[in-house]
């Protein structure tokens, strides 16, 4: 990884778009890389579209103007492609992850993605409710980031993500066992085109 | 200082100046909340009520009462500390004056925001230029890790100096931007800083002091004078602190930092967050073979103008770019005192009888202003490549425009 990843996250106010952001960012800070995670701020309001980013490099790193041509694209959010242009600015050999049920090759029609740019799909709407009990769709995507990309190693993630829930959870680990768990089917059922 | 992996941490600008407070464990903090610097003193809390600090909180109702406060405790002979942004800056001014007029060093934490009207949340300058001549020390940080260390710093040069001073982020871009940093362990930090051990203070009973008092017309002059010798003295203080935090952390610090300068044609001016993005473009044009350079003050007040003269001795062309505009219908802040700079350092004070007066017209060079980035207004890359540009474009005899708009719709 010797050049800058940058990775944009879409998810409305209230889904976890940040927290995503951040708890990437810590991860790859933790297998020795230099981070940056930051939000969008505009007029944000639960169920409005938002958006927030990340930057890794092995190198440190001085940028700060927003990330405008994103290698990565992850919609937390499957309803936002009606109001969102998800595919703005992304590198030409960049890749998307939608979080929905549909397959790679339908959401490449419907966004009408041409060239070289990847799709991935992950139905972790259904995913989050079913191990976390709540539709948290964030936890389960940032699996699939980690699967689809490789920037990271994927056992490390996951105790790193232990460990921080479980401080933040001290008095109910079911929920740090459902997103544990969540993470772990995101990065087995994420289908690539 | 060895690093270890627990002194890397990704933290946002404001947890960083939050968790430097943490380690400074200061008397009081006095705060009265506001975005986007809300965040420094609510962690801050954080960390009283879970017994981390032994600091005295004071939840006040307003950014006036928040100074006035700090500048009791300080007069007390206590260290004080206070975060702010924007209108609570403004709302703070007429303490700020009192604070430093009183010789009190009390350290803050300001995130730069705009000043309303028109209402804007986001990052400009335009606040800390508000109260640029306020009496207090002002430390602009490009990043996190330069928010963490300016802080250690700050409490260090204002008890030396004996001058409060403001520490600086950019508003969101900084304040809320999560970045790696390397933390200082709590007994570093602690021998750092030290115990502070004020000359005068209201609560020696031994040695009782008046302070406040009216000072009139036969003594203010004198008392003001002796403030502004302390701000001209407060150069070698930031600058020997910069050098010993290097010595002792490794990261260090001086009035300016210059960035691939020394045969720079072309040099850009900047302080804050948008250094870093400047940095990045030096490096790609450098690449290209163009000779560009960055200049980044750190220290805005005092203004080191002999040195950074000096620095800027060799390039052909300068571009400042100012993050506020001074509504003087000239030049904005920072570009008026490079200019101040450039003037003393190309000319001499006498004049001769034959010659008239001596000008060093090699050291006089074209300097461009560019106003940027008010009320958040975004700065990319090809901003930063566009100045440069045109930095090029007038070195092959293009006229410009002094005071330029950057990316704005006219």
């Amino acid at each position: 990884m010797e050049k800058l990843v940058e990775i944009r996250w879409h998810g409305r106010g209230g889904q976890g778009a940040k927290t995503a952001a951040l708890l990437f960012a810590d991860a790859a800070l933790n297998s020795g890389k230099y981070v940056q995670a930051f939000p969008e701020y505009g007029p944000e309001r639960t169920g409005a579209p938002v958006a927030s980013f990340d930057r890794l490099s092995t190198k440190p790193i001085m940028l700060h103007s927003g990330v405008t041509n994103p290698d990565v694209v992850v919609v937390l959010d499957p309803t936002l492609t009606d109001s969102v242009d998800v595919t703005e600015g992304v590198l030409e050999d960049g890749i998307i992850i939608i979080n929905t049920a549909k397959s790679p090759a339908e959401i490449k029609r419907e966004l009408n993605i041409t060239g070289n740019i990847r799709v991935f799909t992950l139905d972790a709407s259904t995913i989050s409710k079913e191990t976390i009990g709540r539709e948290i769709p964030n936890t389960p995507m940032l699996g699939a980031l980690i699967k689809v990309t490789g920037i990271l190693d994927f056992k490390e993630m996951l105790e790193d993500t232990k460990k921080k829930l479980e401080k933040k959870f001290k008095s109910k680990p079911e929920i740090v066992e459902g997103n544990l768990k969540a993470i772990e089917r995101a990065f087995n059922e994420v289908r690539s085109q | 200082m060895t690093v270890t992996k627990s002194n890397i941490v990704a933290k946002t600008g404001n947890e960083a100046m939050a968790e430097a407070m943490r380690q400074i464990n200061p008397d009081v903090v006095a705060a009265y909340p506001i975005t986007p610097a809300t965040e420094v003193v609510q962690i801050f809390a954080s960390f009283i009520a879970d017994g981390l600090v032994d600091t005295e909180f004071v939840p006040v109702e307003s950014e006036h009462s928040a100074m006035s406060a700090c500048i009791g405790a300080s007069a007390a002979g206590g260290r004080a500390m206070t975060g702010t942004s924007s209108q609570g800056l403004a709302l703070m001014a007429e303490m700020l004056y009192i604070a430093a007029g009183l010789r009190l060093p009390i350290v803050m934490a300001d995130v730069n925001r705009t000043l309303s009207g028109p209402l804007n949340i986001h990052c400009d300058h335009s606040d800390t230029m508000m109260v640029k001549d306020s009496g207090w020390i002002q430390i602009f940080s490009e990043n996190a890790q330069e928010a963490y260390d300016n802080m250690l710093q700050a409490v260090r040069i204002a008890e030396t100096a004996r001058l409060p001073v403001i520490v600086t982020t950019d508003g969101f871009i900084i304040s809320h931007g999560m970045e790696r940093i390397e933390i200082l362990d709590d007994d570093e930090v602690k021998k750092f800083v030290g115990v502070y051990t004020p000359k005068h203070y209201l609560l020696d009973f031994d040695n009782l002091i008046t302070l406040g008092a009216l000072d009139l017309p036969d003594y203010y002059f004198e008392h003001k004078r002796q403030e502004i010798e302390a701000m001209i003295n407060s150069k070698s203080i930031i600058a020997d602190i910069g050098k010993e935090f290097q010595t002792k952390f490794g990261r260090g610090y001086e009035l300016f930092e210059t960035y691939r300068l020394d045969d720079a044609e072309a040099a850009i001016v900047a302080m804050g967050s948008t250094a870093g993005t400047i940095k990045v473009v030096v490096d790609d044009l450098r690449s290209k073979g163009k000779k560009v350079g960055l200049l980044k003050p750190r220290v805005y007040r005092p203004f080191p103008k002999e040195e950074i003269a000096d620095a800027l001795k060799d390039v052909k062309i300068i571009a400042v770019m100012d993050r506020s505009d001074s509504m003087n219908a000239q030049e904005g802040p920072v570009c008026l005192e490079v200019k101040a700079a450039i003037y003393d350092a190309s000319t001499s004070l006498s004049i001769d009888p034959e010659h008239g007066r001596r000008v060093d017209k090699a050291k006089f060079r074209p300097i461009l202003n560019y106003i940027y980035g008010l009320g958040g207004r975004e700065i990319r890359l090809d901003d930063i490549e566009f100045i440069y540009n045109e930095l090029f474009d007038a070195l092959k005899g293009t006229d410009k425009e002094r005071v330029n708009y950057l990316g704005v719709r006219e």
